[in-house]
């Protein structure tokens, strides 16, 4: 078993969807995290707060500083994530085709590095 | 005992090396390893047949050597607490190839080079190094891009089928439409790149042709009950049959209508014809199907003049209606032109639209010309040389466009 981090991507400045539509997308993510533990895929999934609320932490010349913002002035940057457990890419792709249309955003499916159980 | 000569395991390289590639992938989940060990075992090979002669069953020697080598060499590195070559050598302790034939895994070994998470070139490039068995040098060389971007290519895929965990399977008959369409289409892709390069000065490299076919009669051979597996190979067959007239002895360009007939290669054609007479009988038409049938008609036409017209409009048609994309409808209207004429033709090409498409302005100028306008067809042929990247198609519109009066 193969563990893949489906990534949701949202634009930086698109039109802000209808409440009805936000509404909408909020049930499917949901009803997609419910059939995603009963397949016992699920393993971690969060929505992040917009990237004005980030802080950037570093080692510059030798000293640790923080710093206000994003860490990259990106155009698109991550609103949340998914943990799966998959058998293959096959099967993290058919999770991620249900993610996008649910979330109504792009998502990069990445493989983890150490499958827990290898 | 017969002497093994270099052809001779040269052949034997171009047929069993997929298919050896095929069964270790199979047995060591790896393809690094099952490359490595087939292209080691062919080595071997090389030094050892001409002095043994050829095994009874190459491909089983092949197997059996690389599989062993393979081994060994795991076992060394599982020795290091290598833990990917402990993980191989554990699959294939569970997976012995005794002497029985092995089972043919070179579909899955194709569903996996032509994943849809590889981008296309890439699906291009893995297909024909370990299906084909072609070098990384001899794929650079064909697609005109550096030998160390090609090599780059080919690893950073191995390793993304390794590392985000593409699968060695043939997919499930719910996703096999599309996914097969996937392989079909890389295949024509080799194809139609060996047929007209789309840069460079030399018009072809049959070489890619001949791999191309190879792929599809391998696809065929495995997807018997595919129509469009056969449809392709037809289609392959019946434009390679006419290879050695596309060109003059100086390497330009020739059309179909003045190509020499007689230089067709029959043995092709006949067998181009026969899956499309297969394919028409079990009427499920596709693009690729069709396509093989419009070719099958103009291979029928002895001379150019011969040629049903309004059989293949029929067909260009049917292929429309599949395949609504602008390229058929051109096509459409180089048929239309032959059967109602270059006026209702060039009615026909101005709805159409698709601006950066160089063959686009190459037929409305030989439209343009054909009414009169040669002012506009000028123009339209200088449009058309600007927009091929071929240099032999370049000269064959230029001097088209030389040849229009006044």
């Amino acid at each position: 078993m193969k563990q893949y981090m489906l990534s949701v991507y949202h634009a930086d400045r698109g039109p802000a969807l209808a409440p009805e539509v936000m509404a909408a997308s909020i049930r499917d993510v949901d009803a997609l995290n419910a059939e995603m533990m009963t397949a016992g895929a699920w393993v971690f999934a969060g929505g992040l707060h917009n990237d004005s609320t980030a802080s950037v932490v570093r080692v510059k010349d030798g000293t640790v500083v923080t710093t206000d913002g994003p860490y990259a002035e990106a155009k698109e940057r991550i609103g949340g994530f998914w943990i799966i457990n998959a058998d293959d890419l096959d099967a993290a792709l058919t999770w991620a085709r249900k993610a996008t249309v649910a979330c109504l955003a792009p998502i990069e499916v990445r493989p983890f590095m150490d499958a827990p159980d290898a | 005992m017969r002497r093994v000569s270099d052809s001779e395991i040269e052949r034997v390289f171009r047929e069993e090396f997929g298919r050896a590639v095929a069964v270790l992938v199979r047995s060591f989940g790896d393809i690094d390893i099952a490359e490595e060990a087939v292209q080691e075992a062919f080595t071997v090979a090389v030094q050892r047949w001409p002095e043994t002669g050829l095994p009874p069953s190459p491909a089983g020697w092949i197997i059996t050597t690389a599989r062993r080598r393979a081994i060994d060499r795991l076992r060394g590195d599982a020795a290091r607490a290598d833990r990917h070559a402990k993980a191989a050598l554990m699959q294939a302790e569970g997976h012995p190839i005794d002497n029985r034939p092995v089972r043919d895994e070179r579909l899955s070994l194709i569903f996996t080079c032509c994943h849809p998470a590889l981008a296309t070139e890439v699906q291009v490039a893995l297909t024909l190094r370990l299906l084909g068995g072609l070098s990384t040098v001899e794929i650079a060389r064909a697609f005109i891009v550096p030998e160390a971007t090609m090599a780059q290519r080919i690893v950073r895929a191995k390793h993304k089928i390794r590392d985000a965990g593409i699968p060695y399977r043939v997919p499930a008959s719910t996703e096999l439409a599309g996914r097969l369409s996937a392989v079909l289409a890389v295949v024509y892709l080799i194809f139609n790149e060996g047929y007209v390069a789309s840069s460079g000065e030399r018009l072809g490299r049959s070489d890619l042709c001949a791999e191309a076919i190879r792929l599809g009669r391998i696809l065929s051979e495995l997807m018997p009950d595919e129509p469009e597996v056969l449809g392709l190979l037809a289609l392959m067959l019946l434009i390679h049959s006419r290879q050695r007239s596309r060109t003059t002895a100086g390497g330009d360009l020739v059309l179909l209508d003045d190509q020499d007939r007689s230089t067709w290669d029959r043995s092709l054609i006949a067998e181009g014809q026969e899956i499309v007479r297969a394919c028409l009988r079990r009427n499920q038409p596709g693009p690729y199907q069709i396509q093989a049938a419009i070719s099958a008609v103009h291979s029928e036409a002895e001379r150019a003049s011969d040629t049903d017209w309004g059989q293949i409009l029929q067909l260009y048609d049917q292929l429309l209606a599949v395949n609504p994309t602008p390229v058929v409808a051109l096509n459409r209207v180089v048929a239309l032109a032959q059967m109602r004429g270059a006026t209702v033709a060039l009615e026909a090409v101005d709805r159409l639209d698709f601006g950066e498409y160089y063959l686009f302005h190459a037929v409305r100028a030989d439209l343009l010309s054909r009414v009169g306008r040669n002012e506009d067809a000028r123009a339209a042929y200088d449009t058309a040389a600007a927009l091929t990247s071929n240099a032999v198609e370049r000269t064959f519109l230029m001097r088209a466009r030389d040849a229009l009066p006044g």
